[in-house]
């Protein structure tokens, strides 16, 4: 039997016994569950190769910053009877994408209801009418982007053809492509090779096409003056391709047997393994000049100044906008961007290459037209130009 | 086929996805099989140094030794984790080509140390740019001047990010012309032997 000489005791005791009837009475006083969300609209995705279907709905009344609403789960049904649980947002979301296993021609119904952390969920919406997905033959949001390539493509026809009309295209001097020549003759005079990196990337990368269209008029002008010429590969595809051209560029400035099967080869696909080997070629054989023209990434300064080192002239061209620095600081010549892009059309200066540099040129003009105008409309909060561009 | 593949690009529908995959998956066949090319050209180049005798013959020894003991241990032995030919990537390769990386911090200095002469004009505004960006990337500059970061990010988000935009303007459409050229036929160069 408990003596109790202090009031605490029983005072706890009291407590405790009293906390079920305390937290009995909380349990039986839960608030009303928010309102559902409503007019539940499902329509096929657009813009896609279907079996995705958009959900969309007004938001609850209660979805608001410290409203009863935590979000919002949707459900699905395909014959408006029985639903299934296919997704869940948060709150201030209105759309749903429907992803989950859609299949292509079969109607699928929707209904969604707001769910509370302690309120517990809203009934379901209504539900919405039913919504079939399906592929789309065009893709609508890239119209724009049609738009402007077929605008591009009809300035080059045009530049094109009137270039083949004999009419004169100026061009600017390009100072690293006015340098190839001298570069070479430099290399023969030496009696020194030429040596030329066709940028680490593959054939479907824009830039070593680029390269390998300078690399022609570069082989062609080694056959010419009986220098060599050195062309070591990253990409396998990349080597046979160069190994053809430079063939091709022998055979053109007629001395075919001083081609060198041995001078195009592959190295290695990997790319510190690839700038070692072309390190230690640059050591060795110490060439006159240096040709780095292509796609480059974070071993750019190391071909670059190891080549600085040997005291070779260098010149560099490149589209990797991270790259040129580095290429300006250690090579005495640098084609920047779209000017190795041009390199083609100025070392041949062929109408129909002239011609597209013009319609090029003219494309800048219509995008600076653009960025202008869009930032001074946008200024006065006019945001349709700016709009227009969106992909 | 480059039509194909630019038309490709704007119809969504599961034909022109599977098309799309289809060249794909054919390019990467094709560099299966180009490989092979390679490695004949990569034997021959070597065969021939050995033969010749040319200057540091011996390392072309070297480079079959490392080519078929990985090739014949990965073959034989398979790729997975715990195989000699893992561990020849993993302690071999990997820490080559991390030395090799590592060299750019050197190459780095000795090319800002190159760069950063106040010759003229330009030249000094480069200076001073690229001084206050390489302090303001360290806690000394803040140390110096607690709005040098910010100072720092204005150089990269304004003047920097527009130079840079500017560049890549011109290449998107040097490129879509360079591309166009190729479709249409205008530009052949790549594929040598001449017009």
């Amino acid at each position: 039997m408990l003596s109790l000489r202090s009031p605490i005791p029983a005072l706890l005791v009291c407590l405790l016994l009293s906390t079920p009837v305390f937290l009995q009475a909380q349990e039986t006083e839960i608030p009303d569950p928010p309102p559902p969300p409503r007019n539940v609209v499902a329509r096929d995705n657009p813009d896609d190769g279907g079996h995705a279907v958009m959900v969309t709905w007004d938001l609850s009344e209660d979805d608001f910053e410290g409203g009863r609403v935590r979000g919002y789960a949707i459900h699905r049904s395909v014959d408006g009877e029985e639903y299934e649980y296919v997704g869940y947002v948060g709150k201030g979301t209105s759309e749903f994408r429907d992803t989950r296993e859609v299949l292509g021609n079969v109607p699928y119904y929707y209904k969604v209801l707001a769910r509370s952390r302690n309120h517990g969920d809203s009934e379901f919406s209504a539900p919405s009418a039913p919504a079939i997905s399906r592929a789309q033959v065009f893709h609508m949001g890239r119209l724009n982007a049609a738009i402007a390539t077929v605008l591009f493509i009809s300035l080059i026809l045009y530049y094109v053809r009137s270039a083949r009309r004999g009419k004169e295209l100026f061009i600017r001097r390009i100072a690293g492509l006015d340098a190839v020549d001298e570069a070479v003759g430099r290399a023969t005079e030496m009696g020194k090779p030429i040596l030329f990196v066709p940028g680490l990337s593959t054939m479907s990368d824009v830039a070593t096409i680029a390269a390998i269209n300078i690399l022609g008029p570069v082989a062609k002008k080694v056959a010419e003056y009986d220098s060599s010429i050195i062309v070591p590969n990253r990409n396998p595809i990349v080597a046979t391709v160069t190994r053809e051209v430079v063939k091709g560029a022998y055979v053109e400035a007629g001395r075919p047997d001083a081609f060198n099967e041995d001078s195009v080869f592959f190295i290695t696909t990997s790319q510190f393994a690839y700038t070692a080997a072309v390190d230690g070629i640059m050591v060795r054989e110490k060439p006159a000049t240096n040709l780095f023209l292509g796609m480059f990434w974070a071993e750019s300064l190391i071909l670059a100044e190891t080549g600085a080192a040997t005291g070779a002239i260098q010149i560099a061209g490149t589209d990797a906008v991270a790259q040129l620095p580095f290429f300006v600081t250690a090579c005495d010549y640098t084609i920047i961007g779209e000017e190795l892009y041009a390199a083609s059309a100025y070392l041949s200066r062929e109408p129909r290459l002239l011609g597209s540099l013009k319609a090029q040129d003219w494309g800048k003009v219509l995008i600076l037209f653009f960025v202008v105008a869009g930032t001074v409309l946008g200024l006065m909060k006019i945001e349709f130009l700016s709009n227009l561009f969106n992909v | 086929m480059g039509i194909l593949m630019m038309v490709q690009f704007f119809i969504p529908h599961p034909l022109s996805t599977r098309l799309y995959r289809a060249v794909l998956d054919s390019m990467i066949i094709i560099g299966v099989f180009m490989l092979v090319f390679a490695w004949r050209s990569l034997a021959y180049f070597h065969i021939n140094r050995i033969r010749r005798r040319t200057e540091h013959w011996w390392y072309s020894y070297l480079t079959f030794t490392g080519w078929i003991v990985t090739a014949a241990l990965g073959i034989g032995l398979g790729i997975g984790a715990g195989t000699p030919h893992q561990l020849i990537f993993n302690h071999i390769l990997i820490p080559l080509q991390a030395t090799m990386f590592s060299l750019l911090a050197f190459y780095i200095a000795s090319a800002a140390f190159r760069a950063f002469k106040a010759r003229n004009l330009e030249a000094g505004l480069l200076l001073v740019a690229a001084v206050v960006v390489m302090l303001g990337r360290v806690p000394i500059g803040q140390m110096i001047y607690s709005r040098l970061p910010e100072v720092v990010e204005w150089i990269m988000m304004y003047p920097n990010m527009a130079a840079q935009r500017g560049i890549l303007l011109g290449v998107g459409l040097g490129m879509i012309s360079t591309a166009l050229k190729i479709i249409m036929g205008i530009e052949r160069g790549y594929l040598g032997g001449g017009d």
